[in-house]
């Protein structure tokens, strides 16, 4: 469990988080949602320990981010998964060695423990094993997001993290990745902060929501009463399309 | 203003150095990476170097055979001229400065590519001393190489004056070797390969400072090849001068 408790940042003298809290749960899918410039990504990197919060604490299960020495830190990192935006898979290796590299890194397994680790959680995220032996160039959007996945989980993190799991994907792909880091949440009871705009995500996985809203925690709930909230700014971000509208329109008869 | 930024500057890069100096979290895959570095940066330079310092050789024997056409001059002054100013500034300085172009922009782009794609992000968030990992693999690697690339350089500088005297008709190759051959310090070659030395650190940390601190898109990674470049040529420049002073005078 991640809890956040009146979280503060600012670059110079300008406020992007006003003092969020909130509570992420394990085993949980958690989502942050916002506009572009709401200061969810902001959020997340404050949360990982990228940005360093002015004012706040983030309970890592009861352990102080902003009190951690260096060591500690780094320590608690191997613990954290992360999928990134644009996959930040490593262009000079193959997918199979960008799983293996935190093995390698940090365990204590032998090349063939490695590599047979590397090889379940990349069949764990139904990446075929042709592209295994593939440069992250060569292969589509979803099949890096999949692999980002497979080394995330490598090291059986306590807490993921994903950031826009599903931008440039096509509308299939994102739900298969949806899916898939609810799966593995659920599967190996991690705590996953997933920052998104996606409303099919929202509507997918959202197990606990929270909405931002410039800098400031604006509503907190769950994919099931996001759809009768009455949160004006809440339903003019999520009810934005046509179709979206239409859902809501129906379910509040 | 520009004098506080300067300043700012090298404080930032003083802490990445430090960064980068720290103890490597697995020092297996810190080694494995030094002959893939040597590879991208050293092997891959070898052949602009043979290319460039072949055709120096064989120019400055021309330029130093027709600007000292005296005849009060001994005959196997081109062969000295030209070997000295191979041995004590070719190979070393003006050979490092053409490789902070082509070295310089390759680890600057490299890095900064890295830094926008958040692949350094990831590094970081597995726990990964991303400085370390990265940038001093490079720094050995290249180190331990540049004496290589100068001796390559030094002695292909030298075929090419040869091969002037053995095409052309501007010197003899007997006047040629014994020029080459005349009063011969061999401390030059020890100061050309200690200045290298300090030249080739200061090529992969400039740059991979501005490539570790790049940010925003493609066009900022090619503003930070760009001042890589330009400033670790500046400092190779000035570094030349203090190492000169402090061996040579």
């Amino acid at each position: 469990m991640i809890e956040i408790k009146n979280v503060k940042k600012s670059f110079d003298g300008n406020t992007v988080l006003k003092g969020i809290s909130a509570v992420f749960e394990a085993g949980k899918a958690n989502l942050i949602i916002g506009q572009s410039g709401s200061g969810k990504t902001v959020l997340m990197k404050c949360i990982i320990g990228l940005h360093r919060i002015d004012n706040g604490e983030i309970r890592y299960d009861g352990r102080n981010l902003p009190d951690m020495r260096f060591k500690e830190m780094k320590l608690l990192r191997r613990e954290v998964g992360m999928l990134f935006q644009g996959s930040a898979l490593f262009d000079s290796q193959t997918v199979l060695e960008n799983v293996c590299y935190p093995l390698r890194m940090f365990s204590n397994m032998t090349e063939k423990e490695i590599a047979q680790r590397a090889k379940f959680c990349l069949g764990r995220v139904n990446l075929e094993p042709k592209a295994y032996e593939l440069f992250p160039s060569e292969i589509s959007g979803g099949m890096q997001k999949r692999a980002a996945i497979a080394r995330a989980i490598a090291l059986n993190p306590r807490y993921l993290f994903c950031d826009e799991p599903n931008s440039g994907l096509d509308p299939f792909t994102a739900l298969v990745i949806d899916r898939l880091i609810k799966e593995i949440t659920e599967e190996y009871n991690i705590t996953t902060i997933v920052n998104t705009h996606d409303m099919n995500s929202v509507m997918e996985i959202g197990d606990s929501i929270i909405f931002i809203r410039q800098g400031e925690k604006e509503w907190e709930g769950n994919r099931h009463q996001i759809l009768h909230s009455n949160n004006q700014y809440l339903n003019d971000f999520v009810f934005a399309s046509n179709l979206f509208k239409k859902v809501k329109e129906k379910y509040s008869k | 203003m520009y004098f506080l930024s300067a300043l700012k500057e090298l404080g930032s890069y003083t802490l990445l150095m430090w960064r980068v100096f720290s103890r490597p979290d697995r020092w297996r895959m810190t080694l494995k990476q030094i002959p893939v570095e040597i590879d991208k940066l050293v092997i891959n330079s070898l052949g602009i170097v043979v290319i460039i310092s072949i055709f120096i050789g064989a120019i400055l024997t021309i330029q130093t055979k027709l600007n000292t056409n005296d005849p009060l001059l001994p005959r196997y002054s081109t062969g000295l001229v030209t070997r000295d100013t191979l041995l004590l500034e070719f190979s070393s300085t003006i050979l490092c400065l053409i490789l902070a172009g082509k070295v310089g922009s390759n680890v600057a782009s490299e890095i900064g590519t890295m830094r926008i794609t958040e692949q350094i992000d990831a590094l970081e968030i597995m726990g990964v001393n991303s400085a370390n990992y990265l940038i001093l693999p490079k720094i050995i690697a290249f180190v331990l190489m540049i004496p290589c690339l100068v001796i390559i350089s030094m002695g292909v500088g030298l075929v090419g004056g040869y091969m002037v005297g053995m095409f052309s008709d501007v010197i003899t190759v007997n006047d040629y070797i014994y020029g080459i051959q005349y009063y011969f310090i061999p401390f030059y070659i020890v100061y050309s390969l200690v200045k290298s030395l300090v030249f080739a650190f200061i090529i992969v940390s400039v740059a991979s400072f501005y490539g570790y601190y790049a940010h925003g898109g493609a066009l900022d990674v090619g503003k930070a090849s760009t001042k890589a470049v330009v400033n670790s040529s500046i400092l190779i420049l000035l570094f030349n001068i203090v190492i000169t002073n402090f061996m040579l005078t």
